[in-house]
This record gives C-alpha cells, structure tokens and sequence, in this order.
C-alpha cells in the first residue's frame, strides 16, 4: 500500500464536557480493510468511532479523509464518502422499512431532487444485500432485533459509500443474529467497501478482521493482523484477563479461552 | 407515494394520503373562510354577495364590513393558526417531544409578561404587539443562551423551558396584581386570546413574518425529518444538524411570538394541530403543509364556534381552543391507552 489511507485521525484529544477519554491519539484505517477497535469498556473505542465519523468534535487533532481536515468538507460530500450505523438511533413512530433506507439517499438528494431513478434502484438493491426486501413495508417499531440493525445498516448502504463505519453493531443481539451481522459486513467488505467496526466480543473480533486496533485507557496498544497480534499476552494487557489463545477450530483464528480461576467443576449425577 | 420525474433530471415525491389531507384542509378553509365571511352576526351575506363585494361590486356598507371587519379577523387567524400550528410541528419535531410546543417552552409566557409590562405602565395597540413579540423572542433567547453551548436538544431545552414557564407565570401573576382595575379586565381578555377587532394592523406582520419563514422552514424541512432519527444518524447523512437546528427554532420562535403578539396567547393549536395532522397524513416527521393547514382551519372553525355558539355574546377564540384542544388531548391520551402504547 502507498500513501496515506483515506482515512484516519492525528494527535486526537477526544472529549466529552470535562471528561476527556484519549489524548494525543493517532490511528490509520488501511484501505480496503475490515478493521475492528476492541479494548475494555470505557477505553475510548466508540468516541474514536465518533470522531472518525464526524459525530464528535476532536478537541485537538485533526481527522483527515482523503487527506483533508473531515471538518473542513461540506457535510453532504463526506456523507457521500463516509456511512455509520450509529450505537443509537431512533425510529420515528410508524416509519417503515422502506421509508427509513430511502432517507439514506439523503446526501444525494435535492429539493428538487427528491426521488431520482438511481435512488429508487440503490433503495432495493440496499434491501435486498441486508435481506430486509420483503420487510419493506413492515413499521420499524415492529421488527425482531436482528432485522432492525439489519434495515439500519440498509439505510447506511443506500448512502452508497466506499467507507463504512459501524459502532458496536452487534450489542443487545443474541448469538445467532450477532453472526448474521457480521456475516453481512464481511460481504459487504468482500464486495470492496472499507469497513471499521467497534465490537466487544475478542473472538468474533479475532475471526471477521483483517486489520484489528486494541485500545485501553484512550491510546492504542497495538494494531495489525488479528493472527499476529491477539495473543496472551495482549489480552492481559488490555484486558487484564489471563487466558490462552488457541486456533478456533472452524477458521484458525485466534479464540480466547479465560483460564480457569478454580477447580472444573464435575458433572453430577 | 407518487414520484414526478422530468427530463432535466428533476423529481418530486409526495405521498398520496398527505396530498389528499392537503387538498381537504385547503377546501375546508375555502368553506369556513367564505362562513365566516359572509355569515351571521348584524349583517348576514350570502357566498354570492361576498364574492361580488371582494371582487368591487359591494355598496359601501358591504365593502367597509368585508374589507374592515371580517376579512382582516380572518386572515388573522388564519394567520395566526397556520403560524401556531407550524412553530409547534417543528418544536415538537426537533426536541422529539410530543408534547413540545411554544406553551410549554415558556415563549407564550414571554410574550404575556411583554404584553403585561405594556397594560401595566400604559401603551397603545401597537406598542402591545411590539412588546409581546419582544418577549417571545426574549424567552427563546434565555432557553437558548442557558441551553445553547450543548446544543439545543431534547429533554434539556424542554426542562430549561419549563423553567422559564414557571418563572414567567410567576412575573406575569405579580404583574396582574399591580395593575388598575380596568386595565387587569384588558389583560385578562389578551391573556385568553381572542381574534375581536383584530385588523390588518395586525394581520400584514404577521403575513410578512410567515412568508419570510415558510421558505426556510421547506427549505430545512427534509433536514428536519432526518432529525428525527438521531443527531448522530443524521449528521452521518450528511445534515448539517447544528445550523439546521438553529434556524428552525429561530422560526418557530419567531413565529410563536409573533402570533401571539397578534392574537393573544390561543391556548393548544400549537400542540393541537401537528398531532391532528399526523393522525390524518399517518405519515412520520414533521407534516409541515399539513399541521400548518389544520392549523388554520382550527382556528377560523374555533373563532366562528366562539362568535355563535353563545347566542349575542362572543367569546374569546382561546376559550373554545382551550375547551376543545384540552377534550382532543384527554380522548388522544385514553386512545392510546386503550391501544396499550403508553
């Protein structure tokens, strides 16, 4: 790779109010990667998020997209670029499917704009790659938890951005929707897209990326390969657990197993 | 929903259901404009004899109760109800708080204790309106400057108005209790809302300020729609959510204080008229053309019910939006209940 990624932020002081979660804090996102921020509750990993997103003002640093100061750009030329499915959003009352992914097409729109050909198609396909088509006219409100994050991430596609930012998109879904998310970043990152997810869970973390960043405390431990980088030691380190790494029996990857802090317990009788 | 697509590349997209409720609202007010026009009171007119006296063919008589009297205390609450109703949809909508409104942010309060402090040390008419506009807009500052440096959102701008509320009432009570007799009897009427012998004078502002702020409010009205799913979802849509924000409640504060200014506090129509328009459109966001005709067509309904409903005695307009948006209010609540949200 040559140059400097598309995006990435320099000497950031992240903030809220007087609370200040990183200073000096520096990251890049390799381009075309599937990065994942991990580290402890706390450590900084979805304000980085923010800030690489334009949510959150840096107090200090600069995050810079295509080599340019994010805040500097028009908003609606970023969001043309730049997507995120946010930690929180809310549904209006009664809103649909298909009304919601359409208002990704926001960026691309005027007003005297306001439902192009284009939009029209990229609405479906969006749909249809998130697998929420025949939930279209179905209310938000209604939905099974799965399905909402999954009409969520179709609204952040229908923005039709090469990056893609995803804050903790897995939390409060249960283990078999957690997998059907992930499944679908990991398509949508093989399609080409740059994706940058927070996730809590190290093994998922460890499996889906192709580029990992461990944070604790606001800064970053360390960064690359998941294969090289997850090791005991490490998640000592940032974690404080002690555990052992051994290759998950589907793919290989690293799976962490916590040690044992007492005697197995036997199975009775 | 329907899409209008040109050539040039140009596209519209509306949903069917809203434009039927536009078109009825817009009929609607066509009838009770022409009632309240022509109708009862000394000098009843048929729609005919108004259409001919509007159009230069009326006697002087007909020309001075159409031009000087009713017309104006039409436009008026036409006015000032699609002004109410479009200062409450956009508060609502921004502070995702349904029961939003300029009431319950304390900008009818400020625009009383203006109007107050003129009944109490003397004024005309006009100075009144002034005054009240001032106050409206003072209050909407004070939110604003208290609320401000976080961002004007959500639950904190809906408490820090509550407060002002509380605060104005209370400077408005004491302002009541030192004025002279007579002038507490004014003040009470003004404090009631009520459209009688309003006139152009008050009309033509008032016109002025919505034609001013309508383009705005379109203009941030897909920006405003986009809100409603969050500050972070939509500022990652690329909504510029800060400025957006800003001049929204900068019109819906003017407008609030504007019309009150007109009109006296009219209790409900701001909170009223959104909820109505959204039931009928069933469409989510803002309705703004919708709310805004509702708007209208409540109060001119409400200004005829209060000019006929007691038989040689009017009413003040605020009573009947009181009594009648306060009995929507109880019967959309227990709805709901019955529905089990909420």
């Amino acid at each position: 790779m040559s140059g400097n990624p598309r995006l990435g932020g320099v000497g950031l002081t992240l903030a809220y109010e007087r609370r200040i979660v990183a200073e000096g804090l520096s990251v890049d996102v390799p381009d075309g990667s599937f990065t994942v921020v991990i580290g402890p509750n706390a450590c900084g990993k979805s304000t980085l998020l923010r800030a690489l997103a334009r949510t959150l003002r840096p107090r200090a640093g600069t995050v810079l997209l295509d080599g340019r100061d994010i805040h500097s750009l028009p908003s609606r030329a970023v969001a043309r670029t730049l997507g995120l499915l946010p930690q929180s959003s809310v549904a209006p009352d009664g809103i649909t499917v298909a009304d919601l992914v359409s208002r990704g097409r926001y960026p691309h729109q005027g007003l005297l704009r306001q439902w192009s050909a284009e939009d029209e198609r990229v609405v479906a396909e969006s749909m249809a790659d998130t697998g929420v088509a025949e939930l279209a006219d179905r209310p938000v409100d209604e939905l099974s938890g799965g399905q909402r994050q999954r009409a969520w991430i179709a609204m952040a596609l229908a923005q039709r951005t090469p990056l893609l930012l995803l804050d903790e998109p897995t939390t409060w879904l249960d283990i078999a929707h957690q997998v059907e998310v992930l499944e679908l970043c990991a398509r949508l990152h093989e399609q080409g897209r740059t994706l940058v997810a927070v996730l809590h869970d190290l093994h998922q973390a460890a499996r889906y990326a192709t580029h990992l960043i461990a944070m604790r405390d606001g800064r970053v431990v360390t960064s690359g390969d998941p294969r090289e980088v997850v090791t005991a030691d490490l998640v000592q380190e940032v974690f404080g657990l002690p555990c052992r790494i051994v290759a998950d029996p589907e793919t290989g990857t690293p799976l962490v197993v916590p040690a044992a802090r007492r005697p197995a317990i036997s199975p009775r009788r | 929903m329907s899409v209008l697509r040109t050539p040039g590349g140009l596209s519209l997209r509306w949903r069917r259901r809203s434009a039927a409720v536009v078109t009825g609202c817009a009929s609607a007010t066509l009838l009770l404009a022409l009632a309240a026009v022509g109708g009862g009171g000394d000098h009843p007119m048929s729609p005919a004899d108004v259409l001919r006296t509007l159009t230069g063919g009326g006697s002087p008589a007909e020309e001075f109760i159409v031009g000087e009297l009713r017309l104006p205390r039409l436009v008026t609450a036409l006015a000032v109800g699609a002004a109410l109703a479009l200062a409450g949809a956009v508060v609502q909508s921004l502070l995702r708080n349904p029961l939003g409104s300029p009431d319950v942010l304390g900008l009818t309060q400020g625009a009383a204790t203006g109007a107050l402090v003129v009944v109490v040390l003397g004024g005309g008419t006009l100075t009144l309106a002034g005054a009240a506009t001032a106050g409206g807009l003072a209050a909407g500052l004070l939110i604003a400057a208290v609320t401000g440096r976080r961002g004007l959102a959500g639950a904190r701008v809906v408490l820090v108005g509550i407060g002002v509320a509380a605060i104005l009432t209370g400077v408005n009570g004491w302002l009541l209790t030192r004025a002279q007799l007579m002038d507490a009897a004014r003040a009470v009427l003004w404090l009631t809302g009520s459209l009688d012998g309003r006139g152009w004078a008050q009309a033509l502002p008032l016109l002025g300020v919505l034609a001013a702020s309508t383009p705005l409010l379109f203009g941030y009205g897909r920006a405003l729609s986009m809100t409603e799913l969050g500050d972070e979802a939509a500022i990652a849509a690329g909504v510029p959510v800060r400025r957006a924000r800003r001049a929204l409640l900068g019109a819906a504060v003017l407008l609030a204080s504007v019309a009150a200014a007109a009109a006296g506090p009219v209790s409900f129509v701001a909170l009223t008229a959104p909820h109505l328009a959204r039931r009928l459109t069933r469409a989510p966001g803002p309705n703004l053309l919708a709310s805004a005709l509702v708007g209208a067509v409540l109060l001119v309904a409400a200004d005829l019910v209060a000019q006929r409903a007691v038989e040689g005695r009017q009413l003040p307009v605020g009573v009947v939006t009181g009594v009648l948006g306060g009995a929507y209010l109880v019967w959309l609540l227990a709805a709901q209940r019955r529905a089990g949200r909420s």
